[in-house]
């Protein structure tokens, strides 16, 4: 079973059934003994970084999501989910992530030509950079569904950018904690194999 | 390098799918669901689903084919019509949608599109605006396309798009209907003119007028259609095959 972190940001029907359609029980929760009992954990997060940060730890599950991870359990976060596991935020101001990879959030206005377009929104190709379990099913040339601000800078642990004048992180790994700053609940069947693969993890 | 989007625009009135030519003369299609999760597979980047009912019923209907159809369809799905105030927003966002698109709403309280992306992220609200030439200018009509406001076209796109549109589509009733390609003059004069997507809508026939709109507009992101990919004169893949052999970035 994967618990989706309910932690009161965003819309989790589409992800909630995105893993239904590729025959996985996916539950939306916020309580402890069901994500701890889960197989697989999905940190979700839309929005701003500082707002949902703060929900994070004021509902108690960032704490819960910390400890699943010592845990060795697979960990997923996804689009502001991934960027929530990174050090700090530069998204207005400065914020303190979970900090369970190296890495800090940037505005993408940092290092794209100007003139293009802010946020990087539409489907990008994914280049890999490093293997990991999540590209299982990835073929050359794959595309996903990308929108978003910032991005993570200073991080040795992309495992996948997308090309945008410059190379955008779009997908981080360390151990068992995986984040995509792509939406694979909304990237069609390469999405839902990036999925299927997270959960054969 | 971000691809250019193929979007199909589904009309939605009491549960089926219809357009109109020339926003008149409405004549019914085939299932949303069904139609939806064709285009998905034969990919198509994007969906928009428009609301055209008018009664409370029918919106209650297209909710539930909305719901339906996010259970299945894995692409961003932009949803459109009768969204007046943020409660519109959130009925259709908790349904599945991830993008609304807002017209006579946005004409009738200019607030809304502010209010929306303050509470939902610039991202998630779009402006639909439907422009004609009227007396040596482009002017924004409401209520589909039947009702002129006497508002000058750009600067009104420019407004929205300042109080947090994330997107554009613009929709032009001159070519709309008309099947002789987009209204490339128009699209160049809103593209200038903001710097976040913008969506041409309005006079796609074959798949040269693609390709036609995407080479001499490169800051145009995304192309919309309905009837001809409704009644298969244009097939999604072959118009994505076509696309990438002449160099503009697809995903196939």
């Amino acid at each position: 079973m994967i618990a989706i972190i309910d932690y009161g940001v965003g819309n989790l029907f589409s992800l909630q059934s995105s893993f239904g359609a590729i025959g996985e029980e996916a539950v939306v929760t916020a309580d402890e003994k069901v994500i701890s009992a889960a197989d697989r954990l999905i940190l979700p997060g839309v929005g701003a970084f500082e707002d949902a940060a703060t929900k994070l730890r004021d509902t108690g599950m960032a704490d819960v999501v910390k400890r699943e991870a010592a845990s060795g359990k697979p960990i997923m976060g996804i689009c502001l989910g991934m960027q929530l596991l990174l050090d700090k935020s530069f998204e207005y101001g400065e914020h303190e992530g979970l900090g369970l990879i190296r890495g800090n959030v940037r505005p993408i206005a940092d290092v794209i030509d100007s003139g293009l377009k802010i946020p990087h929104i539409g489907w990008n190709r994914l280049i890999v950079k490093k293997p990991s379990p999540l590209f299982k099913y990835l073929k050359d040339g794959d595309c996903v569904y990308f929108v978003h601000s910032y991005y993570a800078a200073d991080c040795d642990d992309a495992t996948s950018v997308a090309e945008y004048s410059a190379e955008l992180t779009a997908s981080i790994e360390r151990g068992n904690v995986y984040g995509c700053q792509f939406h694979p609940e909304k990237s069609g069947d390469v999405g839902l194999k990036i999925l299927k693969a997270f959960c054969e993890i | 390098m971000i691809t250019k989007r193929i979007i199909p625009c589904l009309d939605v009135k009491n549960g089926r799918v219809v357009k109109g030519v020339n926003f008149e003369g409405l004549s019914d299609v085939a299932s949303p669901v069904e139609l939806a999760q064709y285009y998905s597979s034969c990919g198509a980047d994007e969906l928009v689903f428009y609301d055209i009912t008018a009664s409370a019923e029918g919106r209650a209907l297209f909710t539930d084919i909305l719901t339906e159809t996010a259970k299945k369809v894995f692409i961003p799905l932009t949803v459109g019509g009768g969204i007046n105030t943020l409660d519109d927003f959130d009925r259709v966002l908790k349904c599945g949608a991830d993008k609304v698109s807002v017209n006579s709403g946005a004409i009738r309280n200019p607030d809304l599109i502010y209010e929306a992306a303050k509470r939902y992220g610039d991202q998630c609200v779009v402006i639909s605006a439907d422009v004609k030439r009227q007396d040596g200018m482009f002017r924004v009509y409401a209520k589909g396309g039947r009702e002129d406001t006497g508002m000058e076209a750009i600067g009104w796109i420019r407004r929205c798009v300042d109080n947090g549109a994330g997107e554009v589509v613009l929709n032009s009733i001159d070519t709309d209907g008309v099947k002789g390609g987009f209204d490339l003059e128009m699209l160049e004069a809103v593209s200038n003119a903001v710097s976040v997507p913008v969506i041409a809508s309005g006079g796609a026939g074959k798949i040269e007028d693609f390709i036609t709109l995407f080479k001499t507009l490169p800051k145009v992101d995304a192309g919309l259609a309905a009837s001809i990919f409704h009644f298969g004169e244009v097939k999604i893949a072959d118009l994505k095959a076509a696309m990438a052999e002449a160099g503009i970035p697809t995903r196939v």
